[in-house]
C-alpha cells in the first residue's frame, strides 16, 4: 500500500549559529489514491514535510514511511515535481523524460510507449527534441510533470509545481492535474500556499502555522466536494463559484490568518 | 563605459591598437632606442620570418619548428585534460578522493612547470616524454581546478533531481556534474591551453632540439635577433588560434544550453 505517513516529526535547523525549529511534532497520513494538499506560510515547514517524503531530508525525531517502509534514500517510487521544475537543461524533453526509465531499466520499446503516452497526455507531442529553454514556463512545467508520471509512481510529490508560473497558465495546469489525476489516481502531497489551488485539487488540505512549524487542523474535502458534485463543472471557475467552495477556502483563510501575528513578518 | 559597441566599431579599435604598436615599434627602432642589430624594424622580422619558411636555421624551417612545438604541445595538453577534467569531476562527487588527491595537488600546483624541466629531462629524456611532462605540468592544474569547482558548485536542485530519478552515483557524474559544469571545464581548458603552451616555449628554451622555443634560443646565440621575435611572433599567434577555438566552442556550449 503506498501511503506517506509522518509520525510525530520534528526537525531542528541552525541558522546563524541558532537553532531553529522548523517543524514541531507534525504527524499526517497521505492514504493511498488521496491527494492531500499542505498549506500554509512560507516558512511553515511544508515542503521540509515533502523533502522527507521525497528522501531529501531526514527528521531529527519521529518517523517518515512510504508504504509502511521508512524513507532513508530518494527514489523513482516517489517522483518528486520540483517548484522550479529542475529539468536538465542540457537535455532535451525526450531525454529528461527518459532519465528515471532508465534508472528503473525499463525496455527501450515500453520506455517509448510510455513516453509517447505522457508526451500526448501533458500536450508536448512535437516537442520532443526541443530543449527546456526553448519552452515557456507551462510547457516546462508540464515536462517536469511528464517525468514524473511516466514513471507510475506509486507516490507523487509535488512542491508548489504551478507557484512559478502566470495566473492563466496555472488554472490551465490545475484542470489537466485534476482530469489526469481523475483518470489514474495515485497518493499525492501536494505543498502550495494559494488556498485556492488546494481546495480546488485536494482531498485532504492539511493547514499548517509557522514558528515552529506545525498542525493547525486537517480539513476534509472530498466529502463536502462530492454531496455538492463539483466533478460536474469543468472549470474551476465555476468550481470557485460555488458556496461550498467559498465556504472551505473562507475556513481555511481563517485558520491562516488566525496565526499571523501583526508584528512579525 | 555603459555604451555597447558595434563589430564594425570594435574592429577598428582593434586595429588602432595594433597599428600604435607597430608605429611605436617602428619609431624606436628608426631612433635606434637599442643598436639596430638588437631592436629590428618591423619589416625586417617579417622579411627574416618568410625567409625562414623556405631556408632552414638550425635543422629545420619555421614551419618545421611550430610543428614539433605543436606536436607536442598537443600530446601534453590532452593528457591533462584527459586526466585532470574526470579526476576533478570525480573528485567533485566523491568526498573521499577529495580529502586524498587536494592536499597533494594544492602543494604541487604551486611548483612552477618550468622547475620540473631537470627531472622532465632526466626522467622522460628531451625526446618526447620530458616536454610532454611540462605541458602537462603547466596545463594539468586548470583543468582539475574549473573541473573540481564546476561540479563543486553544480545547482543542488539537478543533483537532487538526478537522485529522485535514480541516477547511481557514476550516472549523477556523466549526465549532470560533466554537462552542468561543462563552461567552467571549458574556462580551464582555455587557462590550460594558454599555461601548457607558455610552459612549453619555456621548456624548449632549455632542453630540447627541435621547436620555437629552441630555434629562439639559437638565434639569440647567433645574435640574430629578428629569428628571436619571428619566434615570439609565431608563439603569440598559435596561442591566439588555439584561445579563439576554444572561445568559439565555449559559446557553442553556452548557446546550446540556454545560458
Amino acid at each position: 500500500m503506498a501511503n506517506i505517513v509522518l509520525n510525530s516529526v520534528s526537525r531542528t535547523f541552525q541558522r546563524e549559529g541558532k537553532d531553529f525549529l522548523a517543524l514541531d511534532n507534525v504527524s499526517f497520513t497521505c492514504h493511498e489514491h488521496e491527494f492531500v494538499a499542505v498549506v500554509g506560510p512560507s516558512g511553515c515547514g511544508k515542503t521540509t514535510c515533502m523533502r522527507m517524503a521525497a528522501g531529501l531530508e531526514f527528521p531529527d525525531s519521529g518517523s517518515v514511511t512510504v508504504g509502511g517502509k521508512v524513507v532513508n534514500a530518494p527514489g523513482p517510487d516517489r517522483a518528486v515535481v520540483f517548484q522550479q521544475f529542475a529539468l536538465f537543461p542540457w537535455k532535451t524533453v525526450h531525454d529528461n523524460i527518459l532519465f528515471g526509465l532508465r534508472s528503473m531499466g525499463v525496455a527501450k520499446a515500453e520506455a517509448a510507449e510510455r513516453i509517447a503516452t505522457n508526451l500526448k497526455l501533458m500536450n508536448l507531442e512535437g516537442y520532443e527534441s526541443a530543449y527546456p529553454h526553448q519552452l515557456s514556463g507551462g510547457m516546462q512545467q508540464r515536462v517536469a510533470i511528464a517525468r514524473a508520471y511516466v514513471l507510475n509512481p506509486d507516490v507523487l510529490l509535488m512542491d508548489e509545481p504551478f507557484g512559478a508560473l502566470d495566473a492563466q497558465t496555472r488554472t490551465v495546469m490545475q484542470e489537466e492535474l485534476l482530469r489526469v489525476g481523475r483518470a489514474n489516481p495515485r497518493t499525492v502531497m501536494f505543498i502550495t500556499h494559494a488556498v485556492d489551488e488546494a481546495v480546488y485539487l485536494a482531498d485532504r488540505v492539511v493547514v499548517m502555522t509557522r514558528r515552529p512549524g506545525a498542525i493547525k487542523e486537517i480539513i476534509d474535502i472530498k466529502p463536502i466536494r462530492d454531496a455538492e458534485n463539483w466533478q460536474q463543472y469543468e472549470r474551476i471557475e465555476d468550481v470557485m463559484d460555488l458556496a461550498s467552495f467559498v465556504h472551505l477556502r473562507t475556513r481555511i483563510w481563517r485558520l491562516l490568518r488566525e496565526q499571523h501575528n501583526p508584528g512579525d513578518h | 563605459m555603459g555604451e555597447k559597441l558595434d563589430r564594425n566599431q570594435l574592429i577598428w579599435l582593434s586595429a588602432m591598437g595594433l597599428l600604435i604598436f607597430f608605429g611605436l615599434w617602428t619609431l624606436a627602432a628608426w631612433v635606434e632606442l637599442a643598436p639596430r642589430k638588437f631592436l629590428p624594424l618591423p619589416w625586417e622580422v617579417v622579411e627574416r620570418g618568410l625567409g625562414l619558411v623556405t631556408k632552414p636555421f638550425s635543422g629545420q624551417t619555421l614551419q618545421g619548428h611550430l610543428g614539433a612545438s605543436i606536436e607536442r604541445y598537443l600530446r601534453g595538453f590532452v593528457l591533462a585534460a584527459l586526466i585532470g577534467v574526470p579526476l576533478g569531476l570525480l573528485m567533485g562527487w566523491y568526498r573521499l578522493l577529495d580529502h586524498i588527491v587536494t592536499p597533494l595537488f594544492d602543494s604541487l600546483r604551486f611548483i612552477a612547470p618550468i622547475a620540473w624541466v631537470p627531472f622532465a629531462a632526466l626522467w622522460f629524456g628531451t625526446g618526447i616524454g620530458g616536454p610532454t611532462m611540462i605541458i602537462f605540468a603547466g596545463a594539468f592544474p586548470p583543468c582539475l581546478i574549473n573541473a573540481y569547482r564546476g561540479a563543486r558548485f553544480v545547482e543542488k536542485k539537478y543533483i537532487e533531481a538526478a537522485q529522485v530519478y535514480g541516477a547511481s552515483g557514476p550516472r549523477v557524474v556523466y549526465e549532470v556534474l560533466l554537462p552542468a559544469s561543462l563552461p567552467s571545464i571549458i574556462a580551464g581548458l582555455r587557462i590550460g591551453a594558454g599555461a601548457g603552451w607558455q610552459s612549453l616555449i619555456g621548456a624548449e628554451l632549455i632542453a630540447a632540439n627541435t621547436g620555437i622555443g629552441l630555434m629562439m634560443v639559437r638565434g639569440q646565440g647567433a645574435l640574430d635577433t629578428s629569428i628571436v621575435m619571428v619566434g615570439m611572433i609565431a608563439v603569440g599567434v598559435f596561442g591566439l588560434i588555439v584561445d579563439v577555438a576554444l572561445r568559439g566552442v565555449e559559446s557553442w556550449v553556452n548557446r546550446k544550453q540556454g545560458r
